[in-house]
């Protein structure tokens, strides 16, 4: 097939830049809810990091300060749904519907006077000129900083889960809560860490879109990416791999049905539309069914609260 | 106690106001948003209109608003709760309300509803809409004229005339004023996705455009423009933040005196269901300053052609022109009429692609 005039390096350049708020918020969902929480509200946690990281790169100057307010921003918040659901034993979905609108309403009121105001820059990593390499180049070696870290969150989450002590307690919580209290492991420190972690992946991932995608603050601007992530633990079966695949396959596909159409390539509209949903559902149940019990794959513990009787 | 009651009923039996007729004062004036009133174009100039009603009445009116409710069923659980809540004028003001305003309008006939950019109206729903491809018209001017690559790319949302009316409109001039032009759209099926029109405007660039004509609410496509130093339009709103450049023009939609005109119909009691469609000539179209980006005689021939909309002089539609299929269309000197602009389905001779369906 011919392409016209797409330019292939380029398009996996920036696939690689589009996927990567729904790939940070996912990851940091997935972490939650394999401790046995269900979080809703990354929406809302997506758009107060995008805020958060927004002033605050426009007050300091520097965006990295605004990474961090961002992850810190998201973390308060979901600390509120956790302070809400593991202390006071409110019910997770309504919380995290919740914690979605408030995280919606307090963004747009953070935001007054930050309207059309644009972001200082934050540069592509260079590497030293690895960079002008053809092809690799401007795939692997000229990136920003978030992509990379996205990236090294992926094998970080794959192996914390995977290999580590804390990261088995962390499964087991999820999993029978009882049972770990039991064994004495504190089953809220580790959902509270879990909920922390949830808040600060989804808030990087939103001041990416605010402070690199976009760049400019606009009410609303998650524009549902928040739930998309939500939808990509699911199909993803909890494991980060697949949460990989899953992101850059809906990143992906987005950034090449919006190229297929500026190139002028005699595909149906609607067909490639609704293709970012299509496939990365497709792909995910069809390497998700083989498996035994799909269902099991999920935390048996997701979503239920826990109260220690004793 | 009573005897005060008592007096607070005669005064509103022989002074009422006709508003007051259906039980409750200030006028209560609503209004349904596709955006968030942050969103910088579309929405943020509805929220204008608002505000402009409320400066106008004072405490005569209280208004209400509800943002970013969705097309389709939730918002018409959106107009109902409103309805409910007393409102006596709810505008709904996205194309996509139109069926849902239908229905709700036909449970409170009480209520009176008005509905943007549709075409279905009822004893109380009207529609009113602007004649946004006269400032299209304006924008391919300056397009044709500023492209270099000559290549001009459109972010669309959805297949529906109102968007339809001005890629064609922004073509036909474009062509007329460098006939080399070619046009590539993209339909990104949402009003408001800050990131997916950002990417929509770099899919563009990266495939050689150099100058951006957007038909979504957001001003990310303005943002994309900037980064990558090409020429780009304010739509809905003036978007002044991006000028000089990448925005070099932009047009405005002024719905404040509409929306005073018409909250002081139902106050007056003299308010019909109506179909109202204005252009630049009254000023519910408005044409953003030109930038000095854009070169003195390109300036002023946008300005001439603005003006001759305004007086009448010059349809934005105006013959010889042919269908994209080839078919005649209008013959030499022929103007469309409005029946055939408010349904049009089709692209005119040169643009490229389908209309999705």
């Amino acid at each position: 097939m011919d392409f016209g005039s797409i330019n292939p390096v380029l398009l996996i350049a920036s696939l690689m830049v589009a996927s990567t708020p729904i790939l940070l918020a996912a990851l940091g969902e997935l972490v939650t809810e394999k401790s046995g929480v269900l979080n809703l509200g990354v929406e809302g946690m997506m758009i107060v990091g995008a805020i958060s990281g927004f002033i605050v790169a426009v007050e300091t100057g520097s965006p990295a300060l605004g990474f961090v307010a961002a992850a810190f921003g998201a973390v308060v918040l979901s600390l509120i749904f956790g302070v809400l659901t593991q202390l006071l034993l409110s019910n997770q979905v309504a919380t995290g519907l919740g914690l979605t609108l408030f995280g919606l309403g307090v963004s747009a009121l953070m935001g007054q006077g930050y309207v059309g105001i644009r972001p200082p820059s934050s540069p592509r990593w260079e590497f030293f000129g690895l960079n002008e390499l053809p092809v690799v180049g401007p795939i692997l070696f000229n990136q920003h900083g978030v992509v990379y870290l996205s990236l090294g969150l992926v094998i970080g989450v794959w192996w914390y889960l995977r290999t580590t002590r804390s990261g088995l307690i962390l499964r087991a919580v999820g999993e029978s809560h009882e049972a770990a209290h039991a064994l004495g492991y504190s089953v809220l420190g580790t959902r509270f860490a879990a909920i922390a972690f949830g808040g600060a992946c989804a808030g990087i991932g939103g001041a990416f879109l605010s402070l690199v995608i976009v760049p400019q603050w606009t009410e609303g601007m998650t524009a549902g990416r928040g739930w998309i992530a939500l939808a990509i633990v699911v199909f993803a079966s909890w494991r980060p791999g697949r949460v990989l695949l899953g992101a850059y396959l809906f990143g992906g596909v987005t950034v090449l049905q919006l190229n297929l159409q500026a190139a002028g390539i005699a595909i149906p509209v609607e067909l490639l539309s609704m293709s970012p949903y299509l496939i990365t559902i497709l792909v995910l149940v069809v390497i998700s069914s083989d498996k035994r019990r799909a269902a099991a794959l999920a935390p048996a513990s997701l979503g239920r609260t826990f109260h220690a009787s004793s | 106690m009573n005897k005060r009651t008592l007096l607070a009923a005669l005064m509103a039996a022989t002074l009422g106001m006709p508003a007051m007729a259906d039980g409750h004062e200030p006028l209560k004036v609503g209004f349904i948003y596709v955006g968030p009133i942050g969103d910088g174009g579309w929405t943020f100039e509805h929220h204008q209109g608002l505000l402009a009603v409320e400066e106008h009445f004072g405490d005569k009116v209280e208004t209400v608003f509800q943002e970013s409710v969705p097309e389709g069923a939730d918002s018409e659980r959106a107009m109902t709760q409103m309805a409910l809540q007393g409102a006596d004028i709810i505008f709904t003001t996205s194309f996509g309300f139109m069926d849902p305003t239908i229905n709700v309008a036909g449970k409170f006939p009480d209520v009176k509803f008005e509905h943007a950019t549709g075409y279905k109206r009822a004893d109380n729903v009207s529609t009113y809409s602007a004649r946004f491809y006269e400032g299209r018209a304006v924008q391919g001017h300056i397009a044709g004229k500023m492209t270099k690559t000559g290549k001009i790319g459109y972010i669309a949302s959805f297949p529906i005339p109102e968007v339809i009316r001005g890629i064609n409109a922004a073509y036909i001039h474009a062509k007329k004023a460098n006939p080399a032009v070619e046009m590539n759209v993209i339909w990104v099926y949402t009003w408001f996705d800050p990131a997916k029109e950002a990417d929509a405007a770099k899919a563009l660039i990266d495939n050689g455009v150099d100058v951006v004509l957007q038909h979504t609410d957001s001003t990310a496509p303005q943002a994309a423009a900037a980064e990558a130093g090409v020429i780009s339009f304010g739509q809905a709103s003036d978007m002044i933040e991006y000028a000089p450049l990448p925005r070099v023009s932009s047009i405005i939609d002024n719905w404040a005196p509409y929306y005073i005109q018409r909250v002081q119909a139902v106050m007056d009691g003299t308010w019909v269901s109506t179909d109202t469609w204005d252009g630049i000539a009254p000023g519910m179209v408005e044409i953003g300053e030109i930038t000095d980006a854009v070169p003195s005689d390109v300036k002023a021939e946008a300005e001439a052609l603005r003006d001759a909309i305004a007086s009448g002089e010059y349809h934005t539609f105006t013959g010889p022109l042919n269908k994209q299929d080839g078919s005649v269309w209008l013959a030499e000197g022929e103007t469309a009429d409005d029946g055939t602009l408010a349904g049009m389905g089709f692209y005119v001779e040169g643009i490229t692609g389908d209309i999705p369906n």
